[in-house]
């Protein structure tokens, strides 16, 4: 084989591995280089990681199951009665959830930082208000079919913002959704046809009836809307857990790591970008006319900036990039308030100043991501952690070719 | 031409109605009230600009320093026995009670900015924080301080002070021109004239333009970088307690938890469009967003519009012209 040409180790390198792997050995399994970090979040993670294929299938099974039937067990401790419905407190966290892992795509996977995020749910309820509702001059259509419509027309909106905007550095995006989460509820005062505070009753909902001929899915039952919005969140987990995991979701990372490095590399960092802020605004949309068909009435009063910083909260405090983080971030910032009735009135205060201190103090959240080591997908992964902890190095078979190449230089 | 254009929107008119005889009457009324909330926008903007030309970093609760100004005008005047009427009180004791006010806001804006500075801002800078853990901050904090008052205050607006009844000066184009707008736009101007002077002849200013340029190199030449970052942050508090001032002039009933919050968008949109980083261009971008509200207000009927207006001339800058109309930063603005 040639010497010259050809990626070989250099020895330098290998020295230095060999160091490294003497290292983890002394200090036994367990101590891999990036476990400090996290704390027992991490270590949570890093077994979970150890975990076979069927297993982790094993347990995620148990999990969903419990989670389909958490409104019908209502656990005591757990339960947010008798201050709220516990059904429709899993349904609001479910809806968080959806929410918070939209929202995941544009701040956690692309980096960038979009709080009007509201204005995109807003416009999906919007949607589905106004095609369904008696209320509205507009051709009616089945609600269900409102989803979709809803969802492209909250993506519409994503790119009509986003492209002036991404074409600049990022915190122009920040001020230009601000402003825009704050336009969305004042052109929905200041138009007429959008009905103002008046609104938009008896928006529709799925078809089905009991057997005594109430709707299933009525304003008032919490748990068909919970399994629904629980379904429609599994699904788009496994969607972004795909896009994650592509071509795509590798690049939205790189430019999140380094825009310009991205750039430089070949990666089209605009087009991803927009394609980044145009799914956060569809999975809005989405959530907003779930959140619509649930309540059954949309006006102006809904959508406040505010809401969309406790958005951000959800995310950042579940652990940004992370899209288990976003669920668990997204739960409890719906699950907070109405289990501690009591606190409730502070929550703003509360998630505000916890923004602040998670960035000072843990920026990367509850779960952190996996950030660069996600780039090179699950083998990988897989190889760096069994090599930290001091098994087989990865190039079982390369000593002889390695001390050949020494011997030649 | 235009009114054709109006005529063809729909009959019902159940979207967006232009009504533009109301423009053309109200012209330079709304030119002379559009200038004087430009001033007011562009000594806010000013705040956001010397942020963003040193630390490039937007200064989200830079509104929440403005709006605790305005608290600081409200108590002070209530203090001092302002109320809803009319103040019974001859011109020199009116005036000492204002720069008494002004004082107090702007002691209490400058200490706001500083507490963030210190309290959010330099622990992330210490560890050379990625960028957006700095905007997620700066929103925190916003949002924490807006809360904090939303606590103290209620949900509603403050009594509306009154400070003293406008009189009319002299009038341009048949349209009169009161005391409060000539006090208004006058000191907002002299007060930025006197911004950028500093700032282009002051040591302090010299060493602002240098870590705009270049943080490194300027502490390499000996600029106490941490000095001039604070030093940034005061005189944005300061101008935007000035500008609480005058704010509390011109609309006594917005001093409320969630009042600085639309302004600083505004504000900000005003920065950008005169060219973020830039001092003059705060001004210009203050000035001109000022009219393009007003005028827009009047053509559309509510005084809602006028945050929906600036709203759309911030994307259409961004899209059209994003390094603002006079462009330059503030490390590169003449010498």
């Amino acid at each position: 084989m040639s010497m010259v040409d050809g990626p070989t180790p250099l020895p330098g390198a290998k020295a230095s591995q060999a160091a490294e792997d003497r290292e983890a050995a002394k200090s036994g399994p367990g101590t891999s280089a990036d476990a400090p970090r996290g704390g027992m979040f991490k270590s949570f993670g890093a077994r979970w990681n150890a975990l076979p294929r069927q297993q982790q299938w094993a347990w995620l099974t148990i999990v969903v199951v419990l989670a389909y039937l958490l409104p019908v067990i209502n656990p005591p401790l757990i339960s947010t009665e008798p201050g709220n419905n516990f059904a429709l407190a899993c349904f609001d966290m479910a809806r968080f959830a959806l929410i918070a892992v939209g929202l995941n795509v544009v701040i956690g996977y692309a980096g960038l930082l979009d709080l009007g995020y509201v204005a995109f749910f807003a416009v999906g309820s919007y949607t589905a208000a106004m095609l369904t509702s008696p209320d509205s001059t507009f051709l009616k259509i089945p609600y269900l079919w409102t989803v979709p419509v809803a969802m492209a027309v909250a993506m519409f909106f994503g790119v009509v913002l986003g492209v002036p905007t991404l074409r600049l550095r990022g915190d122009y995006l920040a001020i230009v959704t601000l402003g825009f989460g704050e336009i969305v509820r004042l052109l929905a005062t200041l138009i007429p046809a959008m009905n103002g505070q008046v609104g938009f009753q008896n928006v529709g909902h799925p078809p089905g009836l009991e057997a005594d001929g109430t709707p299933i899915f009525s304003n008032a039952n919490g748990t068909p809307w919970y399994w629904l919005v629980l379904t429609v969140l599994i699904i788009v987990l496994l969607l972004a857990g795909n896009l994650e995991r592509s071509r795509v979701g590798r690049a939205w990372i790189a430019i999140r790591e380094d825009e310009d490095a991205a750039e430089i590399m070949g990666v089209p960092t605009f087009k991803y970008k927009v394609w980044a802020f145009a799914i956060g605004a569809g999975v809005g949309g989405l959530s907003g006319a779930l959140f619509a068909g649930q309540v059954g009435f949309v006006n102006n009063q809904k959508f406040d900036v505010v809401t969309s910083i406790l958005f951000v909260a959800a995310v950042v405090l579940g652990g940004a990039g992370n899209k288990v983080g976003a669920v668990l971030g997204g739960a409890l910032v719906s699950y907070i308030p109405l289990r501690f009735t009591a606190i409730a009135e502070y929550k703003y205060l509360i998630f505000g100043v916890a923004l602040v201190l998670i960035m000072i103090f843990r920026s990367q959240g509850l779960l952190p991501a996996r950030q660069r080591l996600l780039a090179y997908g699950r083998l990988a992964y897989n190889r760096v952690a069994a090599s930290g902890k001091g098994g087989t190095p990865p190039s079982g078979g390369a000593p002889g070719t390695a001390t050949s190449t020494e011997a030649g230089a | 031409m235009l009114s054709t254009l109006a005529m063809s929107v729909p009959a019902d008119s159940n979207w967006i109605n232009f009504d533009v005889p109301a423009l053309i009457q109200n012209f330079w009324s709304a030119t002379f009230d559009g200038l004087t909330f430009g001033a007011i926008y562009a000594l806010v903007a000013l705040g956001y600009t010397l942020v963003y030309g040193v630390l490039n970093l937007i200064n989200f609760a830079h509104s929440e320093v403005f709006i605790v100004g305005c608290y600081g005008v409200f108590f002070t005047l209530s203090f001092l026995g302002f109320g809803p009427s009319v103040p019974n009180l001859d011109f020199w004791s009116i005036v000492l009670n204002l720069v008494l006010a002004l004082v107090v806001a702007m002691v209490a804006s400058a200490l706001t900015a500083f507490v963030v500075e210190r309290v959010a801002y330099k622990p992330l800078r210490k560890r050379n924080a990625p960028r957006l853990v700095f905007l997620i901050t700066a929103i925190g904090v916003s949002f924490s301080i807006q809360y904090l008052i939303f606590l103290w205050r209620g949900p509603n607006p403050e009594v509306a002070l009154t400070m003293f009844r406008p009189t009319p000066i002299f009038d341009v184009f048949g349209t009169i021109i009161d005391s409060q707008q000539l006090v208004i736009v006058l000191a907002a101007v002299v007060m930025m004239v006197f911004t950028d002077q500093f700032i282009s002849r002051s040591r302090t200013g010299r060493g602002i333009r240098a870590v705009a340029q270049d943080p490194d190199t300027a502490t390499l030449m000996g600029v106490n970088k941490e000095r001039i970052i604070i030093t940034t942050f005061i005189i944005g508090g300061l101008l935007a307690g000035a500008a609480a001032l005058f704010y509390v002039m011109r609309i006594p009933s917005g001093v409320q938890y969630s009042g600085g919050f639309v302004l600083g968008v505004k504000a900000f949109a005003a920065a950008v469009l005169g060219g973020i980083g830039n001092v003059r261009g705060a001004l210009l971008g203050g000035l001109l967003l000022g009219l393009i509200g007003n005028y827009g207000q009047i053509l559309l009927g509510s005084s809602q519009w006028t945050d929906v207006v600036a709203f759309v001339v911030l994307v259409l800058v961004l899209l059209v012209r994003p390094e603002g109309i006079l462009g330059t930063s503030l490390g590169r603005s003449k010498a």
